[in-house]
């Protein structure tokens, strides 16, 4: 037995920075690991696949049949949308709900075992799917990511962009600064607004292809997004103080 | 045409096939409900005297005998040694939380370690609760399944057939443990849990089917023991949680606990007596505070008696002093509800509604406070005792008959892995839509580093010991590599019922390694299995204790019966005959602590045939009446068509 071995839960160290959604690769439905996406076919693949219960041909974007699983689709093709940053919300949550219901664990509480794991798979795709396409933030890390971009993982801590470094700089001291909560309120407010300009500028970038403008906006608006976060710590923490 | 009459409460269902109905349990703090829904209308199911409500208080008397209900909480004023309540608030907890709330309940915990001689050292350190009650050694775990066991056998009086199957509520902001302990319980109690639905998530339910709501609303739930805060948006019949909040050890007990602590005070100033109140002391003193608190929700003074060991001493309390009591709860109470909001991204004002569920809710200071947060009055136009069973049996229905609606809930911690230097990971934040399954990848500092310790919590705070420990284990046969070149990818999953599972796998080389853990604080599989044997082996006990409890509620429903008739009608009884059946109930009467059965049954078919001759006199005076045609329209008899 090797002695070095230390066991203890300290050696532990993440591997992945925060911020990127471990195991997420284009294509690849992740998080439906247990039990049954181990040996799926590559993503691309699998446009076809056999019921598992009856055996006849099932589309892989349709789910029924007897319920199948989740198989390899990205997040836009599951929830029936199309491939793309501009996105109503409305839709979305129509999508989502829709699908749902037919798949959601408590459609199947009372069937065999293998079809709860399945929809309970089903399921997981689809929070996932929501989750990452309902918030803009995340919808435009994982469109660069389609693209074969990776986003700066830490955010801010490593801008490079000189002109967001000072800029970040600049609003943290005023954010560390602030007297009163009016000017805690100040600075939330015009992050707010800033996050709303940047999402319509990520907007056009998309939309005319731009993924490099749309890059650098992403690590902007991630940036805004922990802005806009630490001023609402402040806030809480405030009013938590002033009780 | 056939005419069918039917004694209330014994109407026969519909036959279904078995299998395709279940009912919904709240399984509460102080009292516990059970319901049932058919085509979407549902309705708390009640016994012979009209309750819905069932104390969650377990009596364990000598001689194996349990009580449940309101008949164990009788037992507060002869044998308050036997008696439990509020174990709730111990499911899924460890020792050492239990040391903190020491203070705050009355409950004698077993200090013997689990670990003393059963040699399960080191598995799952702080191993599960145990209660010293009358000479057993008790889990909270099987205190429930009591609770729970009490609630099946009620429902199947009610309904006239076999429960297997239920949908029973849980404090959305309880933790897995928790959660875990509450299937089990069930699964002792010979219960299938379909699902676990959170409390706010039902109430909801029953809410939006019954008016239609459409929009945002919040939950303000506060019960015995729990608080939940919950936001939903309600759209076309899905209820979506958007963010959920709450302490799971917060309830109108702590506000007991304060009017108790304030009277026992000013009673060891009265007597002169510094003496340490003993364990069935600070029962009664709770009772008292109980009733104290709820008498002054509907008036603004009174003077309430304590009466211990025959020294009587007598308190006064005010609203306003009460409410100075309740103040630091109340106020802890608005500022989750704050923190939900924000987390949501909400403002009080864009909640259409706010929904108040559980006892609590019921003190004018707290309805007050969060209409003065929300900026409008508050909802309870449903029994907010009730409500919740009527939303799990909503769900019941929904998960065997089908349904239109569909609810989507949110896990209420995060969940994450602890790294270098205690430093908390987290792997799935607060809020997320479950099911849910993440994966994390980590990796080994050491060159030559075999093994790795995964250590999950649950929790807000940046550091382990700020969180609570759900499991630790073990991962073995990494192949020796250099530092930082294996790759352990550990995947949580939380299912449906809001339960944890988590895998891990080193998968740089062709060698993998599975684990799977179900944290599972307290009972361990063999220990479950176990109890489940043992729950069978007595079953014939359990049949017979509940033969006895059947015979008593059947006394106690004569009892009533024939005192309500004798009231109605005392000139149809000849002074003698009063006198004979006043003899007959009185022998009941005192059978009814007993433990024989037999007795209480002859007992009560002697004083059926004492009291027949009047029985006979008044279905005559009724038959007659009926026949003069002046009230046939009062005469029920069934179904008109």
């Amino acid at each position: 037995m090797n002695q070095q071995a230390n066991t203890d839960a300290r050696t532990v160290t993440p591997g992945v920075g925060p911020g990127v959604s471990p195991g997420v690769s284009p294509g690849v439905s992740p998080g439906v690991s247990p039990g049954v996406s181990d040996g799926a076919p590559p993503a691309g693949h699998a446009r076809s696949l056999a019921c598992w219960s009856c055996g006849a041909a099932v589309a892989a974007d349709e789910p029924f049949c007897a319920v199948q699983p989740p198989g390899q689709l990205d997040h836009f093709e599951r929830l029936g949308l199309r491939r793309g940053f501009a996105l109503a919300p409305s839709e979305l949550d129509r999508r989502y709900f829709a699908l749902q219901r037919r798949l959601h664990p408590d459609r199947f509480a009372t069937r065999s075992a293998r079809e709860r794991a399945l929809s309970q798979q089903q399921a997981t795709s689809l929070n996932e799917a929501y989750e990452t396409l309902r918030d803009p933030l995340e919808r435009a890390g994982y469109l660069l990511r389609l693209n074969g971009i990776v986003v700066n993982a830490d955010g801010c801590n490593t801008l490079t962009d000189p002109v967001l470094l000072s800029e970040a700089m600049e609003m943290r001291e005023a954010l560390a600064e602030a007297e009163d909560a009016a000017a805690v309120e100040a600075i939330a407010r015009r992050t707010a607004e800033d996050i709303r300009a940047c999402i319509d500028e990520l907007d056009r970038a998309f939309a005319t292809g731009d993924l490099d403008a749309a890059g650098k906006l992403t690590t902007r608006l991630k940036y805004l997004s922990k802005l806009a976060d630490e001023a609402r710590l402040h806030r809480l923490k405030r009013a938590a103080s002033d009780r | 045409m056939l005419l069918q009459i039917h004694e209330p409460g014994e109407t026969p269902l519909p036959h279904e096939a078995d299998g395709s109905f279940a009912i919904g349990i709240d399984l509460g703090t102080t009292n516990s409900v059970a319901a049932i829904a058919r085509d979407g209308k549902p309705e708390a199911l009640r016994d012979e005297a009209g309750q819905a409500l069932v104390p969650s208080v377990v009596s364990y008397l000598d001689g194996d005998l349990v009580e449940v209900g309101e008949s164990a909480r009788r037992h507060l004023a002869d044998r308050p040694d036997t008696v439990v309540s509020s174990i709730k608030r111990l499911m899924g907890r460890g020792v050492a939380d239990v040391k903190k709330l020491a203070g705050v309940l009355p409950f004698e915990v077993d200090a013997g370690d689990s670990n003393a001689g059963d040699g399960q050292v080191g598995e799952s350190r702080g191993g599960m609760v145990r209660l010293k009650i009358n000479g057993r050694r008790l889990t909270p775990v099987e205190i429930s399944a009591d609770v729970l066991r009490e609630m099946k056998a009620r429902a199947e009086r009610a309904l006239g057939r076999e429960v297997g199957r239920a949908v029973i509520t849980v404090p959305a902001y309880f933790d897995d443990p928790a959660r875990v302990a509450t299937k089990d319980a069930a699964r002792l109690a010979g219960l299938e849990v379909l699902r676990l639905v959170n409390e706010p998530t039902a109430a909801a339910l029953a809410y939006g089917l019954d008016k239609g709501a459409e929009g945002l609303y919040a939950v303000y739930d506060l019960g015995g023991g729990t608080f939940d805060i919950s936001l939903l948006r309600l759209e076309k019949g899905v209820f979506q949680v958007l963010a959920t909040g709450g302490d799971s050890a917060l309830g109108g007990d702590d506000i007991d606990h304060a009017v108790a602590e304030r009277f026992l005070a000013e009673r060891a100033a009265q007597l002169k007596d510094a003496r340490k109140p003993t364990a069935s002391e600070v029962k009664l003193a709770l009772q008292a505070a109980r009733r104290t608190k709820e008498e002054l929700t509907n008036m603004t003074a009174g003077e309430w008696t304590l009466d211990l060991g025959g020294k009587p001493t007598r308190h006064r309390l005010d609203v306003a002093t009460l409410e100075g009591l309740m103040a630091p709860f109340v106020a802890r109470t608005v500022h989750l509800v704050r923190n939900v909001l924000d987390d949501a991204g909400v403002t009080p004002a864009a909640i259409k509604g706010v929904v108040l569920v559980g006892g609590s809710t019921r003190i004018p200071m707290v309805r007050r406070e969060v209409a003065r947060l929300f900026g409008r009055e508050p909802l309870a136009d449903i029994n907010p005792d009730e409500v919740v069973a009527l939303g799990a049996a909503l769900q019941a229905e929904a998960l065997t008959s089908g349904s239109d609606t569909l609810l989507l809930d949110v896990t209420p911690l995060s969940l994450g892995i602890e790294t270098m230097g205690g430093i908390v990971e987290k792997v799935i934040e607060r809020n997320t839509p479950i099911p849910v399954a993440k994966a994390q990848e980590f990796t080994t500092y050491q060159d030559g580093q075999n093994g790795m310790v995964i250590h999950v919590v649950q929790g807000e705070r940046e550091t382990v010991d700020l969180c609570r420990s759900l499991a630790r284990f073990e991962l073995l046969g990494i192949p020796p590599m250099t530092a930082g070149a294996a790759r352990v990818r550990v995947t949580f999953t939380v299912d449906a019922d809001g339960l944890l599972t988590v895998s891990a796998r080193e998968s740089t080389t062709r060698v993998e390694q599975r684990v799977e853990v179900k944290p599972s604080y307290g009972l361990g599989e063999d220990e479950m299995a176990d109890m489940l044997r043992a729950s069978m082996e007595n079953a014939r006990d359990d049949m017979e204790r509940r033969l006895l409890i059947e015979a008593r509620v059947e006394a106690r429903r004569v009892l009533l019966a024939l005192d309500a008739a004798i009231k109605a009608d005392q000139p149809l009884l000849a002074a003698d005959e009063l006198a004979a059946i006043r003899g007959q109930t009185g022998r009941i009467e005192s059978l009814l602590s007993g433990g024989d059965r037999h007795a209480i049954n002859d007992a009560v078919e002697d004083l059926d045939k004492v009291s027949r001759p009047f029985a006979q006199r008044r279905m005559d005076r009724a038959m007659q009446a009926a026949l003069a045609g002046r009230r046939v329209d009062e005469v029920e008899v069934g179904p008109k068509n």
